[in-house]
């Protein structure tokens, strides 16, 4: 194809838009809206994952032993519970330890009447998971385990965690689902009122000799256009909207600061930017493909 | 013996043919409903002929002129068009076929959101022709029709037969080896036809071959060419220098 053909075909692409305006204005507000929500659910099972994994990387199982139980034991459980595959580190506090990271932080100066340590029967290990789905299944081994007297775990919050990004998910799915088969139809429609708009000029053009591909080409061009513009809008009002949200979370929510860790705006448009415009340019590619090889028989 | 026989006699037939640029063998056109528009028609044009088609409403002209250019297929017969069989041309070859014919309609059929330039440089555009050579062709053309100044004017500011010199501009801007013309001064008062249908001569007169469709009576008997009577779908004479056939 010649340069100037290319830019002619471009060129009659963006006048047909400009030519049947609403339908196209009909079209890109699908489209955004469309790949708005993909954008907003993408952030938002991102950050969760993202925080769901610090939690989960901060969560531990930890396990206190039998009175009077042996060192060697101790030792020995030790051990067992790091060969697992699921445990990602193990951390041995012993009893003194216990009680001297209790006194600071609870007791302060008070602490100098006790002369021997109280929490004699708390020496433990804290066990960090590496996946925390395993947890119950490492919950119940140590419960069984000879000399282990109480397991003490955080299984409600992960559940919840892992159950709450899934339903997300399940749902933005959903919605986009049926959002891009409405984007794709008003697509459709769009280009369909454009070719009917265009009849006489088609006929034209054909009695001239345009190839197929010369007739059909602007009007697969004007479907991309509108895909492209349809999703590089939101795309923006995203970007915006993501720092702001973020920046407010964090003012009015600053206890939560600790706990939520949200992901920098570069690391999810990244993805979301080139996800967002195939999606987008691919819609109004398929949406005005089918239409033009139904609707204009050249 | 027998074959290669038969293989010259083909050959021969071809090379006989070799001047002759459309070829109607036995002709028939039926739409789904009604009469069949054309029956039985056979007609041969040569290189460089100019042709007027004359005949009552409904007598099938058109349906030839849509035939010639591959817009209807016959339900019987053969059409040969410069070398293209039109019977069995592929769907994909069409439009490199029709490259080769100018067309003009009663209705002009222009662009009516381009203006005159743009309406002459979209047949070189459809082509791919360069924006260059565009730039350089259509003045030029315009120049040939008579409309150099008005290139920037939209059609509906032009006269009817400033609008048709236009649709004759974009038939002939890809120098056409045929220019078919349906009625091209149905519209158009007597002194607008007459310089319509010089143009037309002056165009046959520099080698493009020429077939037009016309009621004007006038003008077939002044200007003394080929004329084919139609009538209800079968040609009822055809004469060189010929004149408009008066019916009752
Ligand atoms: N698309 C069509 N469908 C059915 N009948 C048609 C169609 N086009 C033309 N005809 C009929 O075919 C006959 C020839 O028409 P046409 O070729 O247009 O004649 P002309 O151009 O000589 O006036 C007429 O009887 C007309 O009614
Ligand atoms: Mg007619």
């Amino acid at each position: 194809m010649r340069i100037s053909t290319f830019f002619y075909t471009i060129k009659q692409g963006i006048i047909n838009i400009f030519r049947n305006k609403w339908f196209s204005l009909a079209s890109i507000a699908t489209i955004g809206a469309c790949l708005f929500l993909f954008g907003l659910f993408y952030a938002i099972v991102m950050n969760f994952q993202s925080i769901v994994k610090n939690a989960e990387e901060g969560m531990s199982v930890t396990v206190f032993f039998d009175n009077g139980i042996s060192q060697e034991r101790i030792q020995e459980i030790g051990a067992m519970i790091e060969k697992r595959t699921e445990v990602s580190k193990i951390v041995y506090k012993s009893a003194d330890e216990a009680w001297a990271e209790f006194k600071e932080e609870y007791l302060g100066e008070y602490s100098d009447g006790f002369t021997e340590n109280p929490l004699e029967n708390s020496a433990s290990y804290e066990i960090y998971l590496s996946d925390v789905s395993m947890q119950p299944a490492l919950v119940s081994y140590l419960e069984e385990t000879e000399g282990i007297r109480l397991v003490n775990r955080s299984e409600v919050m992960a559940s919840t965690l892992t159950g709450v990004n899934a339903l997300v998910a399940y749902i933005s799915v959903g919605i986009i689902a049926i959002l891009f088969a409405v984007s794709i139809f008003l697509i459709s429609n769009t280009v369909t009122i454009g070719i009917s708009v265009r009849k006489e000029e088609i006929n034209i053009m054909k009695y001239i000799g345009a190839t197929d591909f010369f007739v059909r080409a602007p009007f697969v061009i004007e479907g991309m256009m509108i895909g492209l513009v349809g999703a590089l809008i939101p795309i923006g009002i995203l970007y915006v909207l993501y720092e702001k949200v973020i920046e407010y979370i964090m003012l009015r929510f600053s206890i939560l600061t600790k706990l939520l860790s949200f992901l920098p705006v570069e690391v999810i448009f990244n993805t979301l930017l080139p996800a967002s415009v195939i999606m987008g340019v691919g819609m109004g590619f398929l949406g005005s493909v089918t239409t033009v090889r139904k609707h204009l028989k050249v | 013996m027998v074959r290669s026989d038969a293989k010259s006699r083909r050959r021969k037939k071809h090379i006989s043919g070799g001047d002759e640029i459309i070829t109607l063998n036995n002709v028939s056109k039926a739409y789904a409903t009604g009469a069949p528009a054309l029956n039985g028609v056979s007609l041969h044009i040569k290189k460089g002929e100019f042709v007027f088609i004359v005949g009552d409403s409904g007598s099938g002209k058109s349906t030839m002129i849509k035939l010639l250019l591959r817009e209807l297929v016959p339900t019987s017969g053969d059409i040969n068009v410069m070398g293209y069989d039109l019977t069995r041309i592929r769907h994909r070859k069409i439009p490199k076929f029709r490259r080769n014919l100018g067309i003009v309609f009663q209705d002009f059929r222009l662009l009516k959101d381009r203006n005159v330039y743009e309406n002459v440089a979209f047949a070189q555009r459809i082509i791919q022709v360069s924006n260059k050579e565009i730039k350089r062709n259509v003045p030029s053309i315009l120049a040939i029709v008579g409309l150099a100044g008005k290139y920037k004017a939209k059609p509906r500011q032009l006269s009817g037969g400033e609008q048709q010199r236009v649709a004759i501009a974009r038939a002939l801007i890809n120098q056409p080896s045929i220019l078919l013309a349906d009625e091209p001064t149905g519209n158009l008062d007597p002194k607008n036809s007459w310089e319509i249908m010089k143009l037309l001569e002056q165009i046959n007169e520099n080698g493009t071959t020429v077939l037009v469709v016309t009621h004007n009576r006038e003008i077939v008997n002044a200007m003394q060419k080929r004329v084919v009577t139609m009538k209800k779908g079968v040609i009822v004479s055809d004469e060189e220098k010929g004149g408009y056939i008066d019916e009752d």
